[in-house]
């Protein structure tokens, strides 16, 4: 099975034999894929009941809790890398758990789906109606995403968190990367992915 | 009565018991010259003894897990529902192992055996017991087993306290343990439960300070008591109400002093059922080994320090509605491990049948168990 483009691009970014948290690590896919090929050690934190299961199944330390409850039973520094795909937005505050994920870890990876994508604007600006689409299934009564971003507004958070951006890349909604979406990143790239780490200076 | 055995039954089993002419050091420094373990086994030993897995049993229970004794018992044994072929723990891939607790009364030497020097039954003497106690004396069955190494042991409250030891006692002895509705120790409020349980007893004119049975009584007011608050901090206020609502006895009067509601007749049937074939010495003995089981306290209240030695990879489950081992108490042995970088798999089962939970089939429990157990049936050679 040929793992998601994201998720491979996150696995590239990985470092052999680090330790890595997952925030909403869902079935386990990442922490599984990790743990084959970048020799990983770690947990997934998830709160569904049929996501613990596959994690489980998968030979994944799963961990059920809700991220919202906080991760006070984690130590400072116990991971290199604090990892959280497809959650950030749906949590209900993105900006503390940043800082929280990196005072577990190293550095932090988050992807989100880029909300200023152009076919968001036109169903927006044209259309009138909230954005719905493959990255955002839900209509806006029924979603988990709560806390819905774009590339610019992510990037000015982590501006004033002081929070240094190290790598930066966007894929399509199937996943795949492409020049194009990497050149006008807010308008073209429809799911952002970024390395980041807390600026030196800052504790 | 099962008019036949169902398929994913054991099926008969007949109890066995093992003894130990090799005196066991206690604890508390006593010494048990010889003692009996009575115990129960299903499935089969593979070849290399690696799939054997060993059931703790909670505070009033006893060896008697799964299957059938006869054809004229009423119930299967009190794990029944996840033991037996295809089930959690399957008895098609496992070798199961449950032992009576040193100081029960189903068969293992405890209170109403008699004590070699006095010919007497032990009664009140009888030495106090720590699960660590419980646990050395399980290590000498597994050695007469020719068991070096389970592959999991596993327990539900007290049960899952005595997992935890074993890993911090014999950490190369297992590969998993299941910790399931339990805590690292108890508070204050348990405590507080099983003294009024222990009152309750002590204060029966029947108890005669522990040595009833010379006198051929059985402090069974005392031991019904007992039983009913404790079965009432089993159960959940959510539970109790969908089971018996206000819904008075059949023939009740709907006024008076004989008016009866359904949870009085229910509660009165468990005590009296309870006292008819518990031993009162045993009540005592175990809610006091459970009232001091801390494994942390030899490390400065450290739990973290304390399961630093443990190697076993970990299942630890809660369950929402149990509120006497609440779900946060599980999250605290979860922390120790994950302070200890220890492999642990942590799953908080939604669920409001309090307490029992861990007895009852709630389908996202016997899901994980099952795709957990199952990992733990791939890492061992075939029967």
């Amino acid at each position: 099975m040929s793992l998601r483009t994201d998720l491979s691009i996150i696995s590239n970014w990985i470092t052999p034999g680090s330790r890595v948290l997952d925030l909403g690590c869902g079935d386990g896919t990442l922490l599984r894929h990790l743990q084959d090929n970048r020799q990983v050690t770690g947990y997934g934190l998830e709160i569904d009941d049929d996501n613990i299961t596959r994690c489980v199944a998968a030979g994944v330390n799963v961990i059920q809790t809700d991220l919202d409850a906080g991760l006070s039973d984690f130590h400072d520094a116990s991971f290199d890398y604090v990892i959280m795909t497809q959650t950030l937005q749906a949590v209900h505050y993105p900006d503390k758990l940043l800082d929280e994920m990196l005072r577990l870890g190293r550095e932090g990876i988050v992807t989100f789906p880029n909300f200023a994508h152009w076919t968001n604007r036109l169903q927006v600006a044209i259309g009138g109606t909230m954005p719905m689409s493959k990255t955002l299934p839900n209509p806006w009564y029924s979603t988990p995403n709560i806390h819905l971003c774009t590339v610019s507004d992510f990037e000015s958070l982590c501006h004033e968190r002081g929070i240094h951006i190290l790598e930066r890349t966007m894929v399509n909604p199937d996943h795949s990367s492409t020049l194009c979406n990497n050149f006008m990143p807010n308008l073209l790239g429809k799911v952002a992915l970024y390395r980041f780490k807390r600026r030196n200076n800052q504790a | 009565m099962p008019e036949s055995l169902p398929p994913d039954s054991v099926g008969l089993v007949t109890p066995q018991s093992m003894d130990f002419s090799e005196p066991l050091e206690l604890e508390c420094g006593a010494v048990i010259k010889d003692y009996t373990l009575a115990f129960e086994t299903y499935g089969e030993l593979n070849s290399d003894r690696s799939n054997a897995i060993l059931v703790c049993h909670a505070l009033s229970s006893h060896h008697h897990v799964a299957g059938y004794h006869s054809m004229d018992e009423r119930k299967p044994g009190w794990w029944d529902n996840c033991i037996g072929p295809g089930k959690a723990v399957d008895t098609k891939r496992f070798f199961v192992v449950c032992s009576n607790n040193l100081g029960g009364c189903h068969g293992s030497t405890g209170p109403a055996s008699l004590n070699p020097v006095t010919g007497d039954p032990y009664g009140k003497d009888f030495p106090d017991i720590v699960v660590k106690d419980w646990v050395r004396s399980q290590s000498r069955l597994a050695d007469k087993l020719g068991i070096e190494r389970w592959a999991a042991v596993i327990g539900g409250s007290l049960g899952g306290m005595q997992a935890l030891q074993w890993s911090i006692d014999f950490p190369d002895r297992l590969a998993h343990a299941v910790v399931i509705a339990a805590a690292p120790r108890l508070s204050a409020q348990n405590i507080g439960f099983n003294e009024v349980a222990r009152t309750a007893i002590k204060s029966d004119p029947d108890f005669h300070d522990g040595d009833y049975y010379k006198y051929n009584a059985v402090p069974a007011s005392g031991l019904r008591l007992a039983r009913m608050l404790g079965h009432i901090t089993y159960l959940s206020d959510d539970s109790m109400h969908a089971k018996f609502g206000r819904e008075l006895q059949e023939g009740s009067p709907t006024r008076g002093y004989d008016m009866e509601f359904q949870v009085e007749s229910y509660l009165r049937y468990q005590g009296s059922k309870f006292a008819g074939e518990f031993d009162a010495n045993t009540y005592l003995l175990m809610t006091k080994t459970l009232d001091h089981f801390d494994p942390a306290k030899e490390y400065d209240d450290n739990l973290t320090r304390a399961l630093a030695r443990a190697q076993a990879r970990f299942l630890v489950m809660s369950f929402t509605g149990d509120w006497r081992f609440s779900p946060a108490r599980s999250r605290e042995i979860v922390r120790a491990l994950l302070e200890n970088n220890r492999d642990v798999v942590y799953a908080a089962i939604e669920a409001n049948e309090g307490h029992d939970a861990f007895l009852m089939s709630i389908p996202q429990y016997l899901t994980v168990f099952s795709a957990y157990m199952n990992r733990v049936a791939g890492e061992v050679n075939k029967v």
